[in-house]
């Protein structure tokens, strides 16, 4: 078998192997920053367990809306209404919990996310309208409705049970809201990495005509996308309602923004096709850390802003291939 | 009417007996009122390879897309091993056992070889988690029977067009389809991995899989196959055992009037030689090319031969300024030249047709006519806006002379078939006029009539003064259309030779392999 031989001799080497640094450059970056902070700011209790574990706890809803919003990038969309949803739902949550107890209340919260996560998907996916426009619409009407129904009022929690759970209280010596992120990160992360669904929303971003040429029904898996991603905004809106013992419709507001930098820091590509919940973990983390350190070492608000903005486009532009 | 079998026909009942594996009968297709299948009926009987024929456009890919549920038929009826079935969607071809290869590919470049090749249905374990390792040895085990070596692991953006056609094979195959359809599964293989798989294929057969192979080359559709359909507009024109009809008849059939069925072999007039146009000394390009030095004249076609991966691409690459050069001269028109990146190598009056078309050489979304119109809006303008009448005059001529079938060139691109798209990248860049063209696989997937046409084209373009370096896989056109064939081995070149020098293609073939030198 002479030609085999030749076929093997020429063959591997037609595959070219790139040298894979920057898909780690994520954790890389992460490590650097850290210690450039514990160094920097040892004097400030940056490396105090309590200001850690106060990075946790400040990152921790962007953290469950950037899982959603990895598969919905994976998937080559984008949801722009999940801040928004957030604090729809967050108000939604808190009345309904003041007039018909907590069971009511957390189903109220979820069924908003459900409900306006369908009808992007079912926009979306049905009527092929780009999720950029509908998820941009529905971010309007989000938060519209969430100010109009409460009139812009703050809606208190009083109900313990409901505040300890959702982000008041501690798991022993941890913060309730690091278990639900890292919940939410361990499900989203096998799911992605291990299940078919999973690797239908990557075939989908990937190369649509490829995946429905292999039988995958590339219109349900953007509905589904789509979907949780409404949903789990409206878990992280009962996180922050949870946390701050109300619901108000300026909770979530922009965090539509975080959650794709910290998507896209995290190795996600943004045209679809490939994707890592363990990366976008660690870019919520990559800004919590930033923004915790900013304010240690006294920056005000507006040079905070200035220097996450170019932290975000240097990392950005490392992990970039080629 | 369906199985009552003509006399012609050669139907799958009387060839081999019992129930025919794909029965299809009165097949009509149309796409936004355009009809594309005008009641076609083909056969397929169990453990026959089936070679479906016809002009860029035909009708081909559609009629198999019908059978493996891509597009539902509009009328028409289909039965498998005899029994009817409505084949709506992809699950119900497959749950027929139906298998595709498709033309322009069903793969996604993010994911790996092996999670391509078993997606949707990737193993499980107990838990319904994919068992990732799992995948990796069973396509392994698929590509080792195809006598492939690629990695599992490897993420297929990362392939070359021959390994991720390779890829597209295997994913059909680990299907275990009893009736496989190949579209134009060697359009982008080299003369090796083509034999690998035509063995592939006839040990398929005899296991009785049915296999529907759809095909430009007519040598290649004289070794497998034991019918032959050939498609012209949308209808079935014949169906006729291999052993009953000529190479004549059927590309007399495909393109309408006789012609001859390979390109002709053109006497070179080795006087009209010009001026040296480029010249390349010692040039290094990691990790393929090494050490590669050749001269190509004004009025010159080159041919590169050489095997899968043996890095005739990646000279192209090179070239054109798309892989660094790293060490090494090139000059053009006896100055050196800066080659760094495309645009420079443009400015230098370079052109690479490259080798995965689809991809690199068009906007998909785009019109017919915009995309043959990019390259050359700088002509057409009229201050600052476009010529509309010339843009629509050169738009109809490059459409005429490259013989694209296209309804409305205001169309978008992606709705054209297979063949047709690549038509249109050949135009779009020999409609710019370079001084350098590098052309690679500049025939794969064009049908016949068009293919001498191009040879044509190319000894034109020469006898113009320009020079040619001509990348090809299909060695009658090879040696059609060069005055001088390099071998390249390994990155370098291994042989050269004149046209005069290469008796024939077993000649060629050899020297390839590096039997003779
Ligand atoms: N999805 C589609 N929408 C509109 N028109 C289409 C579509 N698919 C195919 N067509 C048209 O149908 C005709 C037949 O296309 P088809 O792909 O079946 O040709 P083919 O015989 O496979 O040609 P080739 O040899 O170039 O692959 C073409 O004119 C093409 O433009
Ligand atoms: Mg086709």
């Amino acid at each position: 078998m002479s030609t085999t031989a030749v076929r093997r001799a020429t063959a591997t080497d037609a595959v070219r192997h790139r040298l894979d640094w920057r898909r780690y450059v994520i954790y890389i970056g992460f490590v650097v920053v850290f210690a450039f902070f514990a160094v920097l700011l040892r004097d400030e209790g940056f490396l105090s367990p309590n200001n850690l574990l106060n990075i946790f706890r400040q990152t921790a809803t962007i953290t469950v809306i950037a899982v959603g919003m990895t598969f919905v990038i994976a998937c080559a969309q984008i949801d722009l209404s999940v801040g928004s949803v957030a604090g729809l739902a967050s108000v939604c949550a808190a009345m309904a919990i003041a007039q018909h107890g907590v069971v009511v209340g957390v189903l109220a919260g979820l069924l908003v996310g459900a409900v306006i996560g369908a009808l992007n998907g079912a926009l979306v996916s049905l009527l092929g309208i780009p999720s950029f426009l509908v998820t941009l619409g529905m971010l309007g009407v989000a938060a519209g409705l969430a100010q109009w129904i409460t009139a812009s009022a703050p809606q208190p929690i009083l109900d313990d049970t409901f505040n300890l759970v959702f982000g008041g209280g501690d798991v022993g010596p941890v913060p309730g809201l690091l278990v639900w992120s890292l919940l939410f990160v361990a499900a989203g992360s096998i799911v992605l990495r291990r299940t078919r669904f999973g690797r239908q929303v990557l075939a989908t971003g990937g190369n649509r005509t490829a995946a429905r040429f292999t039988g995958v029904s590339t219109r349900r898996i953007t509905f589904t996308v789509m979907l949780l991603s409404g949903l789990v905004a409206s878990v992280a809106g009962m996180l922050y309602a949870g946390r701050l013992e109300s619901g108000r419709f300026q909770w979530g507001a922009g965090d539509e923004l975080s959650a794709i930098a910290a998507v896209i820091l995290g190795g996600t590509s943004l045209f679809g096709g490939a994707g890592s919940v363990v990366g976008t973990l660690t870019g919520a983390l990559l800004i919590g850390l930033i923004n915790n350190g900013l304010i240690l070492a006294g920056l005000d608000s507006s040079q905070q802003q200035v220097v996450r903005g170019v932290i975000i486009i240097l990392a950005v532009a490392l992990a970039r291939k080629k | 009417m369906p199985g009552a079998a003509r006399a012609d026909d050669g139907t799958a009942t009387q060839v081999r007996g019992g129930e025919p594996a794909v029965l299809m009968s009165g097949i009509r297709k149309s796409f936004g009122g355009v009809p594309v299948l005008r009641g076609v009926d083909f056969d397929l009987a169990r453990g026959e390879v089936h070679a479906l024929a016809g002009g860029n456009g035909a009708g081909k890919s559609t009629l198999m897309k019908v059978l493996q549920g891509v597009h539902p038929a509009d009328e028409g009826t289909i039965a498998v091993d005899g029994r009817r079935v409505e084949i709506s969607s992809i699950h119900d071809a497959r749950a027929a056992g139906i298998g595709m290869v498709f033309q322009e590919f069903s793969l996604v470049p993010s994911l790996t070889v092996a999670q391509n090749i078993f997606l949707g249905a990737e193993p499980l374990r107990r838990s319904r988690l994919i068992d990732d390792r799992a995948a990796v040895a069973a396509a392994g085990a698929v590509l080792e029977e195809m006598g492939v070596d690629v990695d599992p692991r490897a993420v297929v953006g990362d392939l070359s067009t021959a390994y991720r056609q390779l890829t597209e094979i295997a994913k059909a195959l680990a299907q275990d389809a009893r009736v496989l359809i190949m579209d134009e599964p060697t359009a982008s293989l080299a003369r090796q991995e083509s034999e690998a798989l035509f063995a592939l294929i006839r040990r398929l057969a005899a296991r009785g899989i049915a296999v529907v192979y759809i095909s430009h080359r007519m040598e290649e559709v004289y070794r497998i196959a034991d019918r032959i359909t050939v498609l012209r507009d949308g209808t079935r024109l014949l169906t006729r055992p291999l052993s009953e009809i000529t190479p004549e008849q059927i590309v007399e059939g495909i393109v309408g009037k006789a012609l001859d069925g390979q390109p002709v072999h053109r006497q070179v007039d080795g006087a009209g030689l010009g001026a040296v146009l480029l010249q390349a000394h010692a040039v290094h390009a990691p990790p393929k090319v090494r050490d590669v030095s050749f001269t190509l004249h004004a009025g010159e076609v080159i041919g590169l031969a050489g095997l899968m991966g043996s890095g005739r691409s990646e000279l192209a690459r090179a070239l054109f300024g798309i892989d660094e050069v790293t060490s090494g001269e090139i000059s053009v028109r006896g100055r050196r030249a800066d080659l760094s990146s495309p645009r420079k190598a443009i400015a230098a009056g370079l052109a690479l047709i490259p080798e995965d078309r689809r991809e690199q050489g068009l906007v998909l979304e785009h019109s017919v006519a915009d995309n043959l119109l990019l390259p050359v809006l700088g002509e057409l303008r009229r201050g600052p806006l476009l010529h509309a009448r010339r843009a629509r005059e050169r738009s109809a001529d490059l459409i005429r002379r490259f013989a694209v079938k296209v309804a409305d060139p205001a169309r978008p691109v992606s709705l054209l078939s297979g063949g047709n798209q690549q038509k249109v990248v050949l135009a779009k860049w020999m409609g710019t006029d370079p001084d350098v063209l590098i052309l690679d696989e500049p025939t794969a997937g064009i049908d016949i009539g068009t293919k001498n046409e191009i040879v044509t084209m190319i000894r034109t373009l020469a006898a113009a003064g320009k020079g040619v370096i001509v990348i090809s896989s299909e060695y009658p056109e090879l040696l059609a259309v060069s005055d001088r064939v390099l071998i390249i081995r390994d990155g370098t070149i291994a042989g050269e030779y004149s046209r005069e020098q290469i008796a024939d293609e077993e000649f060629l073939e050899l020297a390839v392999q590096g039997a003779t030198s």
